[in-house]
């Protein structure tokens, strides 16, 4: 016998060589980029394309029907000169700081008092949500002939039915009591939001956190302040950082009340913004006081992030 | 009569439900339009010719019945498919800017007011059908002049259809009970006129909130009855003058006399106020009127009995400083069909057409062709006589300057509004008020 078999074994040879292709697709960071692809596309054409577009007319002077040439920060310099865009800067900040404030602290109570044991518990939280439901533009209609110099119900009660007044409200004749309308019915508008959101988190707390507290004979306030509100921080902080982007960047609210009159006291940037570059046609300026949200925005979100919810959660551990 | 407030929530309701109101003034026979006789130019449309037209939405409804009879009838006759767009208001200039930077789209586009200069390298000319219809139906109008042509030339680069005028609309029996029997021509009378107004309970009101229609209509006519303008013939800013100084105190004393409120009115405030009784005076086109006449309710059609027209207080002008808001047909070069689309509107404004349209629409649109203007409907209603000469006018937006962009984007802005409205609530004084409005608007004019 002729042995030919030195070693005795036999060398494991794959029958089929794989294809260069194959190959990509068993390559792990292509596969990690193939399957991002997706969300990247949608990204890209969405959120970049539209920013960056946004950034590069900020940057030209560019009208509705003329495409306009580069001229570097001019409309930005244009804007510093410019009492309307500074008077919308300031209301929109007040705007926000106020609404914000009121959309939460009534919007905790709410959630506070959702969060007792009620009749009907699922059919008042499913009605606390209407404001929210409702299409802006229709709430903001309903709002617009609430403050109707003419026709407003509010006037109609407080004149015709209770005889308190002998003339009606003018809300939304003057600068202040047009700009505090606005931030009521915003107020309104937001609560569900804030509320519905705080009481999830509210329900996340373990009552026997509460029933401990008790033994130890912690009054309400107590209770309140060492363990709700705690525990509430890092949902609170979410859901403010949400609350004051929507209210910083509200547009329907005011478009459909005052369109930012009288004068000019109730704009906010968004709707200046649209003012300058679709009926004004001034696409450049427009996007140019759209482009001056961003630094607003970026503060405010790192303030609601990191100066309330500094947790670690944040960077991915555990609360303590 | 009262009326109460929820007879006016129904009102509003109803006028929102415009479909279901029914067409009014009756199809008037067109052998009452003088004609010359003119021989029509020929363009033969082309080939397999369709075209595409955008216009404005209506907002009484003859406006686009007619219309849209009119284009079947001349699609049955020449054989010439048409497709008619009617576009909200705000929708139609962005879209004019599209169609003319894309070169693509409609073939005639009636747009707003300046367009037509804005995209005048984009127009076919269309002076041969202009002077056409000029010479046969006894010239047009003075504002269909300025719009139509090419500015400072004879070139005419579209086909004004006609404009939207608003002259007072008052309750003649509370005009009368101040002791008027029509509206004074002159300031110190009309502001007398409107404290009386206000001292029998029927104040007036007039917009100098952010609406832009009626907002600016009456900023302007404060403007110009007092000689100011926004700028000169040259397009320089003429703002900040003695005149709009006048103009800004005369606005201040006719605020007392108005009704609360005014300052947050849009364009729809004096239409529910006057339908509620609340006002008995106030400037607007003819869709208070229209709206009154052609309502199921006894009540409002009592009230449009009592409702009667007026042009504009001359104040200090010449004429009546009441301007009009054009639209105007454009054919753009991207069509295949120039010769089809021309003859369409050739088709659209002969008085076969033309007439009952524009009767139909009771003054909703004022015409843009004199000749129009002898039609009879205009003289059956009297209260229609200050819309027969709704374009016969030399004020314009932007007057006295060049038709450009720029005046829209005050507009838009309501630098001019504002203007006024922070001076009659006292927030501003009137000498620094029209140095920042000349400055705002300083803005807009440098750009175009």
């Amino acid at each position: 016998m002729d042995a030919t078999t030195i070693d005795g074994t036999v060398r494991f040879v794959p029958n089929r060589t794989q294809s260069w292709l194959g190959r990509l697709f068993d390559w792990k960071p292509f596969l990690v980029f193939l399957c991002m692809l997706p969300t990247i596309g949608l990204l890209v054409i969405f959120l970049t394309y539209p920013l960056g577009l946004g950034l590069w007319l900020s940057l030209t002077d560019t009208t509705i029907g003329h495409r306009g040439d580069y001229i570097g920060l001019e409309n930005f310099w244009s804007l510093y000169d410019d009492p309307v865009f500074w008077g919308a800067v300031w209301y929109t900040i007040f705007y926000t700081a106020v609404a914000t404030a009121g959309k939460f602290l009534l919007g905790l109570w709410l959630a506070l008092l959702l969060n007792h044991h009620l009749p009907f518990k699922a059919f008042i939280r499913a009605i606390v949500l209407l404001p929210w439901i409702v299409p802006t533009v229709l709430s903001s209609i309903a709002w617009w002939w609430i403050y109707d110099p003419q026709f407003s119900i509010i006037s109609y009660v407080f004149v015709n039915v209770l005889h308190l007044r002998d003339t009606y409200f003018d809300f939304l004749g003057a600068p202040w009591p047009a700009r505090w309308s606005l931030i009521v019915a915003n107020i309104w508008r937001g609560i569900p939001f804030v509320a519905i959101t705080l009481l999830a988190g509210l329900q996340t707390i373990s009552p026997s956190l509460y029933e401990a507290a008790l033994l130890d004979g912690a009054s309400s306030w107590q209770k309140f302040r060492r363990i709700t509100v705690p525990l509430l921080m890092p949902i609170l902080s979410v859901a403010l950082t949400l609350s004051v982007l929507f209210t910083f960047s509200d547009f329907q609210l005011v478009y459909a009340i005052t369109r930012g009159g009288p004068f000019n006291s109730t704009h906010l940037m968004a709707t200046l913004a649209f003012q300058r570059a679709i009926p004004g046609a001034q696409l450049g300026e427009g996007a140019a006081i759209a482009v001056a949200m961003i630094p607003f925005l970026i503060v405010a979100t790192l303030l609601c992030f990191f100066g309330v919810g500094r947790r670690k959660w944040q960077q991915g551990g555990d609360n303590d | 009569m009262a009326i109460s407030r929820r007879d006016t929530l129904a009102l509003a309701s109803a006028s929102l439900a415009a479909s279901s109101i029914p067409i009014i003034g009756a199809r008037a026979a067109v052998s009452d339009v003088p004609t010359a006789d003119v021989k029509p130019p020929s363009f033969k449309p082309e080939a397999g010719a369709e075209l595409r037209v955008l216009r404005p939405a209506k907002f009484v409804d003859p406006d686009e019945v007619y219309w849209r009879q009119n284009t079947e009838k001349f699609t049955k006759e020449t054989g010439v498919p048409v497709r008619v767009d009617f576009l909200s208001w705000e929708d139609l200039r962005p879209q004019t800017a599209v169609v003319a930077n894309t070169g693509a789209g409609p073939d005639i586009v009636v747009g707003f007011s300046a367009d037509p200069q804005i995209y005048v390298s984009k127009l076919v000319d269309v002076t041969d059908l202009a002077t056409y219809l000029g010479a046969k139906y006894g010239g047009w109008q003075e504002l269909a002049i300025l719009y139509g042509t090419k500015w400072k030339t004879k070139d005419w680069i579209s086909i004004p259809i006609g404009g939207g005028t608003g002259p007072v609309v008052y309750r003649q029996s509370w005009v009368k009970e101040a002791g008027y029997d029509r509206i004074p021509d002159d300031h110190a009378g009309f502001l007398a006129l409107c404290q009386k107004l206000k001292q029998i309970g029927h104040p007036c009101g007039f917009s100098l909130g952010h609406a832009l229609g009626d907002a600016n209509g009456f900023a302007s006519w404060l403007l110009w009855s007092h000689n100011a303008k926004l700028v000169d013939e040259n397009g320089a800013i003429a703002l900040d003058s003695k005149e709009t100084i006048e103009a800004l105190k005369y606005a201040t004393e006719l605020q007392k006399t108005m009704v609360a409120g005014t300052l947050s009115w849009n364009d729809a405030g004096n239409n529910k106020a006057y339908a509620a009784g609340e006002i008995g005076l106030t400037f607007n086109g003819v869709s208070i009127y229209y709206v009154l006449k052609a309502s199921q309710d006894q009540k409002l059609r009592d009230m449009a009995v009592d409702t009667q027209h007026q042009a504009l207080p001359k104040g200090l002008a010449k004429r009546s400083p009441m301007s009009a808001t054009p639209m105007n047909a454009m054919v753009f070069k991207h069509t295949k069909y120039p010769n089809a689309a021309k003859e369409y509107l050739r088709y659209m404004m002969e008085a076969d057409q033309y007439g009952p349209w524009l009767s139909a629409c009771i003054g909703y649109w004022s015409n843009s062709l004199k000749a129009y203007s002898k039609m009879k409907f205009w003289s059956d209603d009297p209260k229609l006589a200050p819309f027969a000469g709704g374009m016969d006018t030399s004020y314009y937006s932007g007057y006295a300057g060049p038709v450009t962009p720029a005046s829209a984007a005050v507009e838009a802005n309501y630098t001019v509004v504002d203007m006024f409205a922070s001076v009659v609530t006292g927030n501003a004084t009137p000498e620094s008020a029209a140095k920042r409005a000349a400055q705002q608007a300083a803005r807009y004019y440098k750009q175009s």
